[in-house]
């Protein structure tokens, strides 16, 4: 942490900075780095947590070890992303959001990441999957579970 | 000073052009997002180990370039300088490219674009019938530079318009200029630009900011990210000229956090232009003084709001705040601040250089210049497109984007976003500006246009948008908190049938009072998907009210999947393919869906090979005919 906020100085613009930091280095917010973040920038810790809370791509819990992120655009969304997105909830057995218990998968939506021209498309640790098919769903999650398994 | 940062830019751009000249090969490969996404990281580099392999470096350049725009055809390779356009190319052609294209000039057939509708195997890029309509003055140069690569840039004229603008111009005749050439913000309200600078100009203060909005919002579209991504430059040139000309000396591009490679390659680009002396203290040895930072999103929508997305960068909740006062008068920090949009500020550089008259003869008479739209859902051609202001709908989406899918009918077109609407096949021939489209009851947004067919359900669309609002909503004011949550829990009904006698009307009167009490922009366009789908078409709102049936067949509640018996063939595979074992039958007998135990995920009517298409799906009245058919 005290690398961290060597980079920034102690001033409020810096505090979206200094937590995309934290997540990219934990890869989520751990609730102790909020007061010492406040410490540091001298606002409260409900201000931050607002803050944090208010945008979407911070999260409070860690994450499962891969990430299934489903476009939900527009472009997907009439090219059948509700069906793909249907798939993996039932596949994974949560909503979007969550992390599957043994903690392998977290599954979260995102409107539009601009490829839209392969719509719809399923993002899996940063690897795009254009032109998703239902049958294709299993084949993304194997490759996942068969690593973990062998 | 002056003259020796000016001459160093000359003769890098000289050198440049030497080197040009020397016409030697060089094969270039798209290396936007779409084709980012189709492997093209793979191919370049396979490309480079095989140039190296050969010895061949010194006769052949590669170089990965910003997006060509036809994102549907990716991997897209172009050789120049002859311009042979091939596309979706696999590692395994290259060596065949290199052995006949490179060395043998001989052209490779199979990697040519075909003409759907004459047949013919097109070689060059401009001739394919995609680019022939457009106009791309604006992002025509992305397929040219490596926008790592300020030097690209720099050959293309680059930066030629901040040395025009710092020494020979004032800033009043830099705002008379962008006035003169009736650029309107590309952002979304159009709002016209020189004005904009006029009034922040004139704002009495030491300290200025200027901001680039590059937080593209509106899910379907992806121009501002693809210019970002392909050529920064041109931006950050159009930022710079913008901040002397009213006076600013701090500018901020916000862009969202989704799209990782605009970060990246922006950073890089204000560094390289940091080292050529055009951003930072004494600029290209001027008096004027002006450094940009990156801030990243952290995924709201609402902070593509100019007012929001000022309390984004100010370290706060992206909330945002009555107008007046506007932010060229009070902005960041209590400062004056000017906002314009990604594709608004790239086309500063070119008005300068081009001079506002060649520039508004450009488009329509109040809306000028041209427009890059991403063309996707059910279209032939998706991709993105730039077109002069004032083009028709059908030539946008017959002859550059080819047509539907699948030749599907078209049923209609949705443009603005969330803010904006669908327009119906009645008004294909509207030409299309700012102004059009609001009469239409849409509106221009950023640019996106997402097409829809027959299997799309209205109904389901304004669904989708409204919660996609309310998600979005900050729940600041209330108009648009609850408003946003009471039309999602409407729509969600009618389309699961339980829609009742009245629902119209009531969404009508919630239109009213959403858009007159909402506090910005979110919820005071908020209701537009509703009213235009009400307007155009209302006949599927009463289909899924009064005769519980969705024509398109998409609402799940409303439709059941029938295997036709005298079409299965009995091949199994929908079978297999069902998750959730609903379906019986033995190989060569005629298979049947449990209905009960049917999720309609749709899975068999994907599988059901084309020449059999023995899945069936039905609603209404049908529908319930086929159930009991079935269950008998
Ligand atoms: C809810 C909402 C979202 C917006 N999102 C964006 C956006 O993503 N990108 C953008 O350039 N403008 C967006 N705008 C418009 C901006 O508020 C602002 O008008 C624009 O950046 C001004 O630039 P321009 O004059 O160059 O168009 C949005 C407006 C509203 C009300
Ligand atoms: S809508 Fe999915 S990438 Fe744009």
């Amino acid at each position: 942490m005290r690398k961290i906020f060597s980079e920034f100085s102690p001033d409020q613009r810096e505090l979206i900075h200094i937590i995309h930091k934290v997540q990219k280095e934990y890869g989520y917010i751990p609730p102790e780095r909020i007061s010492e973040i406040s410490r540091h920038l001298k606002i409260s810790e409900s201000e931050i947590f607002g803050v944090l809370t208010f945008y979407k791509t911070f999260t409070l819990e860690p994450r499962g070890k891969h990430l299934i992120t489903i476009c939900m655009g527009t472009a997907c969304h009439v090219r059948g992303a509700p069906a793909i997105l249907d798939e993996f909830r039932r596949r994974l057995g949560i909503e979007p959001g969550e992390t599957t218990e043994d903690k392998l998968f977290t599954l979260e939506t995102v409107n539009c990441v601009g490829a839209c021209a392969l719509g719809p498309i399923v993002i899996s640790d940063g690897t795009y999957h254009g032109q998703m098919k239902m049958r294709e769903v299993e084949k993304v999650l194997k490759k996942y579970k068969n690593e973990k398994a062998g | 000073m002056k003259d020796v940062y000016i001459t160093k830019l000359e003769k890098t751009r000289a050198e440049i052009l030497v080197s040009l000249k020397e016409q030697k090969t060089c094969i270039t490969i798209c290396g936007g997002t779409g084709c980012h996404a189709y492997g093209c990281l793979k191919v370049a580099k396979a490309f480079e180990d095989e140039i190296k392999k050969q010895n061949l470096q010194e006769l052949v350049d590669v170089r990965t370039t910003g997006c060509h725009g036809f994102c549907e055809r990716g991997p897209i390779v172009v050789i120049q300088p002859d311009g042979i356009f091939y596309q979706r190319v696999q590692i395994t052609d290259i060596k065949e490219v290199i052995a006949e294209t490179i060395k043998n000039k001989k052209i490779i057939e199979r990697l040519l674009y075909v003409d759907p509708r004459t047949k013919e195997r097109i070689i060059q890029e401009k001739e394919v019938p995609f680019y022939k309509k457009q106009k791309r003055i604006i992002f025509g140069n992305n397929g040219f530079i490596d926008p790592k690569d300020i030097r690209d840039y720099i050959a293309l004229d680059g930066y030629k318009a901040l040395a025009k603008v710092l020494f020979d111009m004032t800033s009043e005749e830099v705002i008379e200029e962008i006035k003169g050439s009736g650029l309107r913000g590309r952002g979304g309200a159009g709002f016209l630009t020189g004005r904009k600078w006029e009034i922040c100009r004139a704002a009495n203060s030491e300290v200025k900011y200027i901001i680039c909005n590059a937080d593209e919002g509106d899910p379907g579209a992806y121009m501002d990210r693809s210019l970002l991504e392909g050529n920064p430059h041109s931006v950050i040139e159009g930022m710079i000229i913008g901040a002397y000309a009213i006076g600013a000396s701090e500018g901020f591009i916000y862009v969202r956090v989704e799209y990782p490679l605009a970060v990246n390659n922006v950073t890089i680009a204000l560094d390289q232009a940091k080292k050529f002396s055009l951003l930072g203290h004494s600029i290209l040895g001027s008096e004027f003084n002006f450094d940009i930072h990156v801030f990243r999103g952290a995924g709201a929508f609402v902070s593509g709001e100019e007012t929001s997305l000022m309390a984004s960068i100010e370290g706060r909740r992206a909330f945002p705040r009555q107008r007046p006062p506007f932010p060229a008068l009070e902005g960041l920090w209590g400062k004056p601040t000017n906002i314009n949009n990604v594709e608004t500020w790239a086309n500063v550089p070119l008005i300068i250089n081009k001079g506002a008259d060649w520039y508004s003869q450009i488009g329509t008479k109040k809306s000028k210049g041209t427009k890059i739209f991403s063309l996707v859902g059910k279209i032939n051609n998706t991709g993105l497109v730039e077109v002069p202001m004032g083009i028709t709908l059908k030539e946008i989406i017959y002859d550059i984007g080819g047509g539907i899918k699948e030749n599907k009918k078209f049923k209609a077109v949705q443009t603005g976003g969330p803010s904006g609407g669908c327009i119906p096949a009645e008004k294909l021939d509207l030409p299309i500006d700012f102004d059009t489209l609001i009469k239409a009851g849409s509106m221009m947004g950023s640019g996106g246009m997402i097409v829809m067919d027959e299997e799309t359900c209205m109904v389901d669309v304004a669904r989708y948008f409204l919660n996609f609002t309310q998600e979005e909503s900050c729940g600041k004011c209330v108009p648009c908190r609850l408003g946003t949550r009471q039309f999602v829990e409407i729509l969600t009904r009618i389309t699961q049938g339980k829609g009742e006698e009245g629902d119209i009307k009531k969404l009508e009167d919630l239109s009213e009072s959403t858009k007159a009490g909402s506090l910005c922009g979110l919820g005071q366009t908020a209701p537009n998907p509703v009213l235009t789908t009400l307007r155009y078409f209302r006949n599927e709102y009463e289909a899924h009210i009064n005769k519980k049936a969705c024509p398109a067949l998409v609402c799940k509640d409303l439709i059941a999947y029938y295997i036709e018996p005298e079409k299965c063939v009995g091949c199994l595979l929908c079978l297999k393919n069902c998750p959730v074992d609903a379906i019986s039958g033995e190989r060569k007998k005629v298979h049947v869906i449990d209905q009960e135990l049917c999720i309609k995920c749709g899975a068999c009517f994907d599988i059901c090979p084309p020449k059999v298409m023995a899945v069936s799906k039905y609603t209404g009245r049908k529908k319930d005919r086929m159930i009991k058919k079935a269950s008998r």
